[in-house]
Parts: C-alpha cells; sequence; structure tokens
C-alpha cells in the first residue's frame, strides 16, 4: 500500500532531515514510527502525501508515485487521510462543516450525503451532540476524534498519523487512541507517529525506529519490544519505558 | 474679529449631499475593488515564485512611496483623455469620476495588499497543510480555509484602512469632479463664506469617521474577547 524506498530529503541549507530511509506498510497492517524528537519521523510521514518534498527516492502509494511531475498530488490525498498533532480543525466552520467541506468539495459529493456521513462519523467517535458546535469549544481531545472523523469521511484507503496524542492533556489521551485502537481492529492501513508504546504493544504489525534522518530499526513488533537490536532502540525504549 | 455666517449651509444642503454622493461612491468603489485587488497582490506576494513575488513587492512599493496627490493628478491629466478616446465616448461622460475611482482603487490596493498578507501570515501554517491533506488545491485551500479567518482577523483593520480613503478622497478637489468637500469648496467660494463652508465640512468628516472609528474599535474588542 505504502511503499518508501531510499528517500533522501535535504534542505536548502544543507541539512539533512532523511537519510536513504526505507520501509513500507502493507494493506491491512499498522505500523508505528517512534524516536526521538528530531529524528525525522514526522518529516518522513508528510512526505507520504506530499507535504514535505524529497529530493532522493520513491514513495509509492497504492501504486502511485508521489514524487513523480505528473502525479495529481489532490486526488492522492483525498485518498490518504491524514490526522495532525495539533488538530488543525478550520476553527471558523462548525464540526459538521469540518466534515463535509472536503466530501463536496473534493470528492464532489452532495451537500445531504456528506452529512449524512458526517453525522454517522460523529457517531463514532462520540461526538454527534458536537456536530453544530465550533472547534474553539471542544476540548483537545474532543478536538482530536473530530480530526479522524474529518480524515475518515474522505473515505481513505489508509490513515497517517503524525504524534496524534502528543499535544493532548494526560486524561484525553486515552479516548483518543480508543478510537485509532478501534480503527486498526478493522484493518484499517496505518501509518502512526507516535510515542504511545501502550498502543504499539496492542495493536502494531511492525515498529520502524528513526534516529537522526535514519531508519535504524524496522522490526516484527514483537522483535522491537523483545530484543531491540540497536542500542539506539534499546536505550531510547528504556528512556520510554521507565515512566 | 470675525463674523460667522453660517446662512448658506441649509441652503446649500441638496448641493452638498450630491457631493457627498459621490465622496461615497468613490470610496465604496476604491474598497471594493482595492480589497480585491489588494487580496490578489497579497497572494502573489507569498507566492514561492520570485518573479511574481517581486512583481507584488514593486507594485506595492511603488504606490506606496508615490504621494496619492501625484497619482491623482497624473489620473486625471492622462486617463480621462484615454478612456475617452478607447471607448470614443463624448467628452462630457462622467469621465472625472471613473478615472478618480480607478485611481484610489489602485493605491489603495497597496496598503490593503500589505494588511491582507499580514492577516494571511497570521493563519497557522497547518491550516493549509489540513487543507491540502483533504485533497484540496491550493486555491481552494486558500478560498475556503486561509482567506476566511485571514478576513476574520483583519477586518478591523481593513475597516480603519477605508476611513483613512474615506478623508483622502477630498484630495479629487484638485479635479473637477465634484464631491463633498469639493461642493463645499464651491458654495464657499460663490457666497463668500469659504471659512464657515470648510469648517462644516472639516465637522462632517470628523462626525463620520469617529463614529465609524468606535464602531470599529468596539468590534476589534469583541474579535479579541471572542479569540
Amino acid at each position: 500500500m505504502i511503499d518508501i524506498r531510499n528517500v533522501s530529503k535535504i534542505y536548502p541549507n544543507g541539512f539533512q532531515a532523511l537519510k536513504d530511509c526505507s520501509t513500507h506498510v502493507d494493506k491491512g497492517e499498522v505500523i508505528v514510527v517512534c524516536g526521538p524528537s528530531g529524528s525525522g519521523k514526522s518529516t518522513l510521514i508528510k512526505c507520504v502525501n506530499a507535504l514535505e518534498d524529497f529530493q532522493q527516492g520513491e514513495i509509492v502509494v497504492n501504486g502511485i508515485s508521489v514524487g513523480a511531475p505528473k502525479t495529481d498530488l489532490p486526488k492522492l490525498r483525498s485518498h490518504v487521510g491524514m490526522v495532525f498533532q495539533h488538530f488543525e480543525l478550520f476553527p471558523h466552520m462548525s464540526v459538521l462543516e469540518n466534515l463535509t467541506i472536503a466530501q463536496v468539495k473534493v470528492l464532489g459529493r452532495k451537500k445531504e450525503e456528506a452529512v449524512e456521513r458526517g453525522l454517522k462519523l460523529l457517531d463514532r467517535v462520540g461526538l454527534r451532540a458536537h456536530a453544530p458546535k465550533f472547534p474553539g469549544q471542544l476540548s483537545g481531545g474532543q478536538q482530536q476524534r473530530v480530526a479522524i472523523a474529518r480524515a475518515l469521511a474522505m473515505d481513505p484507503i489508509c490513515m497517517l498519523f503524525d504524534e496524534p496524542t502528543s499535544a493532548l492533556d494526560p486524561e484525553m489521551i486515552n479516548e483518543v487512541l480508543d478510537v485509532m485502537i478501534q480503527l486498526a481492529r478493522e484493518g484499517m492501513t496505518m501509518m502512526v507517529v507516535t510515542h504511545e508504546m501502550g498502543f504499539a504493544r496492542k495493536v502494531a504489525h511492525r515498529v520502524v525506529f528513526m534516529d537522526q534522518g535514519l531508519v535504524v530499526e524496522d522490526a516484527m513488533k514483537e522483535d522491537f519490544f523483545g530484543k531491540p537490536r540497536s542500542e539506539r532502540a534499546q536505550a531510547f525504549l528504556s528512556k520510554i519505558l521507565s515512566h | 474679529m470675525y463674523d460667522f455666517d453660517w446662512s448658506p449651509i441649509p441652503r446649500a444642503i441638496p448641493f452638498l449631499w450630491a457631493g457627498m454622493k459621490v465622496t461615497l461612491q468613490i470610496t465604496v468603489v476604491a474598497m471594493l475593488v482595492g480589497i480585491g485587488l489588494g487580496t490578489v497582490i497579497a497572494i502573489m506576494r507569498l507566492s514561492k515564485n520570485r518573479v511574481v513575488s517581486a512583481l507584488s513587492a514593486g507594485y506595492v512599493n511603488l504606490f506606496r512611496a508615490v504621494p496619492l496627490i501625484m497619482v491623482l493628478l497624473w489620473f486625471f491629466l492622462i486617463v480621462p483623455s484615454l478612456i475617452v478616446r478607447i471607448f470614443n465616448l463624448p467628452r462630457t461622460a462622467n469621465v472625472q469620476v471613473t478615472s478618480a475611482m480607478v485611481a484610489f482603487s489602485l493605491f489603495q490596493a497597496a496598503y490593503y495588499a500589505e494588511i491582507i498578507r499580514a492577516g494571511i501570515q497570521s493563519v497557522k501554517a497547518g491550516q493549509i497543510g489540513a487543507a491540502l491533506a483533504l485533497g484540496m488545491s491550493y486555491g481552494q485551500a486558500m478560498r475556503l480555509v486561509v482567506l476566511p479567518q485571514a478576513f476574520r482577523n483583519m477586518t478591523p483593520l481593513l475597516l480603519t484602512q477605508t476611513i483613512i480613503l474615506f478623508q483622502d478622497t477630498s484630495l479629487v478637489y484638485v479635479s473637477a469632479v465634484r464631491d463633498f468637500f469639493g461642493a463645499a469648496n464651491i458654495v464657499g467660494t460663490r457666497d463668500g463664506r469659504i471659512v464657515e463652508l470648510i469648517l462644516f465640512a472639516g465637522a462632517v468628516y470628523f462626525v463620520i469617521c469617529f463614529v465609524l472609528s468606535t464602531l470599529v474599535k468596539r468590534w476589534q474588542d469583541r474579535l479579541k474577547v471572542a479569540a
């Protein structure tokens, strides 16, 4: 579904954010990308739907090359759901409008159809009663659940999560993780940048560990948690799990 | 001591009102066209394409570095005859008002553009990423997501700029356009009461601008509370 082959990203100032990164996400697979901050994991996930460009290598999503000049990026992105660290709901629209705008303007769905789909998804994340409210009236956890519903409203073939819980207060993290766990169990293809190792243990198939722009480890979950091969992954795990 | 005689004013009200209508027409047209054009210039200024960005910067710098009265004179001297020739109009056509509108629109666009650029930059960068991630084109992301938020943030500044525009329209008195100030001038000269008429015109400008500024200020405070 998602194939990342030898991707490098170099900023104009010479800083290399990604160094020859490769990994893949098969259909129905959940992979967790973790690593210390500044390791390039957010940059890598943003390359998948071309929110960031890259200079070398290739990323293929559902058979379409992301970096190819002829690729219809808006069309590709409309099939790839993305959830951001800071939610990025549109503050000037109601919760329901947040869910319907792209359905109508991008997919060309009829308004009633989009509303129906939107309400169904709000129901699913437990927020149907909040449909007429504005994002600013919701808590962080609720906003992030709306953001997940907004991405799902486009009927994506896969979902990208860029640190979806790291801007949340601790008591709100679980309500978001629960939605993600349910989604994973339903077979959604997911690439998740997160430090939530509990989530990784529960639903991830594979774990990718990055450090300083490199994919240091790409292992099955059991292997990663059981016996990480690299020293850096061991050090990272011991730090993060000791809390 | 000067003897004030305000009696010419009541008699001149219809004439002055006709002038005020011209003033308002020029203000409203220059505001609408200026904001429209200013938005385009602001988006060009933020473009990654250096040529496009430089063109826009050049426009803004040019108009901000030239006195308004020179732009007006230039337009009054050259543009009217041009319009008449191009559209083959009779000389009597209301070409002077049109060129005033064009001049103010172009001039104001430069000022509006800077306000709008700041407004666009005040919208969080992640918003455009979220819009693009949903499959919107850059144009859709701007139109549906970024600009509505930008305009909401900058409405008070745009209105303040429009109040300045309203005052600046009095500069058309250098031409044959009879705006409110021009009308007051004519009445004053005719009746030998120029001091009274200019004081009266000043009072009218003051009242209108003060009331509008107060409204804008209140609106701004309300936005602050909402945000």
